[in-house]
C-alpha cells in the first residue's frame, strides 16, 4: 500500500545534520581554524575570492570550511552572501602598473628593466611528492633582498614606443556591472572582461587551451605577467579626494598576440588581457587568451566558427554557479514530467504496434 | 520566527524595486521576457531562483504563501522554498490553494480553480520556448520582435508527420494574446488550459537566465496545434487511488518489486480535501 511521502522537513534536517557531522570529519583530528586555511590554503582561498568577486580572504576561508573544500560551492556561498552587501560606492581604478611585484615575468624578453622576478611559483618545481610534509611543514626563511621601491615598467610599452603593438586607448566611461544589470549582446570588452575575471577556472582554462591547439589560434606570448600588491583608492565625496581604503593582490597578464593585418589594421601585435584577484595566474593568463580570441571582430579577423570567438557561448557558459546549479538540479523531482513522457512513449508505442500489426494482417 | 539579519523576503528594497519593475512590463506586455538583474540567491540556480525572487518581490506581511513542487507541497525543495520565506519573511503560510494568496510552483498548477487576487508564481529554468530550435539568445529575441515563429511550427509538424502526434508532452508552448510565443514551464501539458483566461495573476521568474513573463488575468492562451491536429491536454488513462478523482493529473508510483503500481493525484492538496467528502479511490485505505 502506497502512502504518500512525507516528513520531507525532517529528512532535509536530519541530512544537515550528517552532513555537518561529515564536514567536521572525525573529531579526534584538531579542528581547521580559518586562519589556518587562509595561510596555507591560500590558492584555493584565492580562487574563491576571484570566481567569487569578493576580496575578503577570512570569508573566502570560511567558505571553504563550510564547503568541506569543495571550491565551488565555497564560491556560490560567498556570491550569496556578497549579493546582500550594500553599496556604498566604486573605487578609482587600481594602477596595476604602480603594483608592488611579488613576481613579475616575461617570456617575450630575456631581460627587462625591472628584472625578472621569478617569486613564490611551482613552475620551476619537481612534482614529486614531498614526504617530509608529511611529518613536518616547517619551512627554512627564504633568503631576502631588498626590493627596488620603483614602479616596474610594462612591456608592452617597449613594443608601444616602436608602433609594433596595437595602441590600448584610454577609455573612461564607466564599465557596466554584470551583477546589477542583466547580461545583454553583443557585449563590449568591458563587460566581457568582467564576466571573465569571474568566470569558472577550469571553463576558461579549457577555451584557452582550445584556442592554442587550433581553434582560433592567436599564437599568444605571455608578453607579461605580474603579481603582486597595489592600494584601492576611493573618492570621498565629504572630502573631495582619493583615500586608500585597503591593499589587495592581484594577478595581470598582458599575452602579446601576433597579428599579420586584416583589412582594417596594419600587422602588429595585439593584446589580449586578464586581470584577477589573487595570486592566480593560470586563470589570469587564459582570460587573457580567451580574451584575445574574443576580439576577432574589432580586429576584423575570421571567425572560423571556434567556441572560444563566440561571445554569447563563452559568457553563458563560464560562470560555475549558473552552471553546477542548473546541471545540479536534474536531481531534483522531475516526476510530474517525466510521467507525462511516460504516457507519450506509450502512446507513441501503441500507434507502431497497431501499424506493425495492420501490416502483418495485410 | 523571522531572521531580523536579513530584510523582508531576504531581498534588499532596491532589488525588490527593481524586479517589481520588471513584473509591470511583463504584465503590460503578456508573455514577453523581460530581462532583470537577478541575483545569487542562497539557493543554488535550478531549484527556484527566479521563482523565489519573484516572490520575494510581491509578498507583502498579510500575504499566505503556498508553495508546491510536482504539484506537492511536502516535496524537499516546496518545504525548503516555503522555510526559507517563513524564516525571511515570517509570513502564513498553508497547503490549501484556496487559502492563499501568493502560490509558487515548479511543474503544476494546481487542480483547485485560482480566483481573482491570487498570484501564482512558476519557476522557470529555460524561458525561451524557442531554445531548442535556436540556441542563441540574439537570434531568439529577433525571432519574437518579428513574430517569427514558423520554425516553431515547422518543429511541431515534423512531429506529427514522424510520430502522428506533436512529441512534446511538457513545457507545451502557448500563444499569448495571438502575439508572443511563451514557454508555460515544464508544466504538464494537462495544465496547459489552466493558464488561459485565469482569474489569477501568473508570474514567471527565470533566475539564472535572467528573464520575468508574466499573465495579466484573463489572458488569452492558446496552445500551439493545428486545425487537423487540436491540441489535447492529456495524462494517465486512470482514476486516483486514493481519492478517485478522474479529472486530476496523475503521477505513477511503483509499489512493489513486481512493478505493481498505483496513480494518485499529484495535487496532494487536492486529494487530501476530497477523501475526507467521501471520495475513495480503489487503493484508499
Amino acid at each position: 500500500m502506497y502512502v504518500a511521502v512525507k516528513g520531507g522537513e525532517r529528512a532535509i534536517e536530519a541530512a544537515h545534520e550528517w552532513l555537518a557531522e561529515e564536514r567536521r570529519g572525525h573529531p579526534a583530528v584538531p579542528e581547521l581554524s580559518i586562519a589556518q586555511i587562509r595561510e596555507q590554503m591560500s590558492l584555493a582561498v584565492n580562487r574563491v575570492m576571484a570566481e567569487g568577486s569578493l576580496y575578503d580572504p577570512d570569508l573566502a576561508a570560511l567558505a571553504i570550511k563550510q564547503a568541506r573544500g569543495d571550491l565551488i560551492e565555497a564560491i556560490f556561498l560567498i556570491r550569496a552572501y556578497r549579493t546582500t552587501l550594500p553599496r556604498f560606492g566604486a573605487s578609482t581604478p587600481v594602477d596595476t602598473g604602480a603594483m608592488a611585484c611579488d613576481r613579475r615575468i616575461s617570456a617575450t624578453f630575456k631581460d627587462l628593466p625591472g628584472g625578472q622576478v621569478l617569486g613564490p611559483t611551482f613552475d620551476y618545481t619537481h612534482r614529486l611528492l614531498d614526504f617530509r610534509l608529511a611529518a613536518d611543514g616547517e619551512a627554512p626563511a627564504a633568503p631576502r633582498r631588498e626590493a627596488s621601491p620603483a614602479p616596474v615598467p610594462r612591456v608592452s610599452e617597449f613594443l608601444n614606443r616602436e608602433g609594433l603593438i596595437e595602441a590600448a586607448v584610454p577609455d573612461d566611461t564607466a564599465p557596466p556591472d554584470l551583477t546589477r544589470e542583466p547580461l545583454e549582446l553583443p557585449a563590449a570588452r568591458a563587460l566581457r572582461l568582467q564576466a571573465l575575471a569571474r568566470a569558472d577556472e577550469g571553463f576558461t582554462l579549457g577555451l584557452a587551451y582550445s584556442t592554442q591547439r587550433g581553434y582560433a589560434r592567436n599564437h599568444a606570448f605571455v608578453g607579461e605577467l605580474r603579481i603582486g600588491t597595489v592600494p584601492v583608492e576611493m573618492e570621498i565625496p565629504e572630502l573631495g579626494f582619493a583615500v586608500e581604503i585597503g591593499e589587495i593582490t592581484l594577478t595581470e597578464c598582458e599575452t602579446v598576440n601576433q597579428f599579420t593585418g586584416s583589412k582594417s589594421e596594419p600587422p602588429q601585435f595585439t593584446r589580449g588581457y586578464g586581470l584577477v584577484f589573487g595570486q592566480t595566474e593560470r586563470k589570469a593568463i587564459s582570460m587573457a587568451l580567451v580574451d584575445r580570441a574574443l576580439r576577432w571582430e574589432e580586429l576584423g579577423e575570421d571567425n572560423v566558427g571556434a567556441p572560444a570567438q563566440d561571445a554569447e557561448f563563452v559568457l553563458y557558459h563560464a560562470d560555475n554557479i549558473q552552471a553546477t546549479g542548473f546541471l545540479e538540479h536534474i536531481k531534483l523531482p522531475h516526476y510530474v514530467d517525466f510521467q507525462s513522457e511516460l504516457e507519450l512513449v506509450r502512446k507513441l508505442r501503441r500507434n507502431v504496434e497497431a501499424s506493425q500489426q495492420q501490416e502483418a494482417a495485410e | 520566527m523571522t531572521d531580523r539579519d536579513y530584510n523582508f523576503a531576504y531581498l534588499d528594497e532596491q532589488t525588490k524595486k527593481m524586479i517589481r519593475r520588471a513584473i509591470l512590463k511583463g504584465l503590460a506586455i503578456p508573455g514577453y521576457q523581460v530581462p532583470f538583474a537577478s541575483r545569487e540567491m542562497p539557493m543554488p540556480y535550478g531549484w527556484g531562483t527566479g521563482g523565489v525572487q519573484v516572490s520575494a518581490a510581491v509578498l507583502t506581511p498579510d500575504d499566505t504563501l503556498k508553495v508546491i513542487d510536482q504539484g506537492a507541497d511536502d516535496t524537499t525543495n516546496a518545504v525548503s522554498i516555503r522555510g526559507f520565506f517563513e524564516r525571511t519573511a515570517g509570513v502564513a503560510t498553508t497547503t490549501h490553494t484556496k487559502d492563499a494568496t501568493v502560490i509558487q510552483t515548479r511543474h503544476r498548477i494546481p487542480e483547485a480553480a485560482l480566483a481573482e487576487g491570487q498570484v501564482l508564481v512558476y519557476q522557470v529554468p529555460i524561458p525561451e520556448p524557442l531554445r531548442f530550435l535556436e540556441p542563441r539568445e540574439t537570434e531568439t529575441r529577433k525571432m519574437h520582435a518579428l513574430e517569427e515563429y514558423g520554425l516553431m511550427h515547422v518543429k511541431l509538424y515534423e512531429d506529427i508527420a514522424r510520430h502522428g502526434h506533436i512529441a512534446t508532452a511538457y513545457a507545451y508552448p502557448v500563444k499569448v494574446e495571438g502575439r508572443y510565443v511563451m514557454d508555460p514551464s515544464p508544466i504538464p501539458k494537462f495544465d496547459n488550459p489552466k493558464l488561459s483566461d485565469c482569474p489569477a495573476i501568473q508570474l514567471f521568474g527565470a533566475g539564472r537566465e535572467q528573464r520575468i513573463y508574466a499573465l495579466p488575468p484573463y489572458t488569452r492562451v492558446e496552445s500551439l496545434d493545428f486545425a487537423d491536429h487540436p491540441f489535447e491536454a492529456s495524462k494517465a488513462d486512470h482514476p486516483c487511488g486514493l481519492c478517485g478523482a478522474t479529472d486530476s493529473y496523475l503521477d505513477e508510483v511503483i509499489t512493489d518489486d513486481a512493478g505493481a503500481r498505483m496513480f494518485v493525484c499529484s495535487d496532494t492538496d487536492h486529494c487530501e480535501d476530497r477523501q475526507p467528502r467521501g471520495h475513495r479511490g480503489k487503493d484508499a485505505a
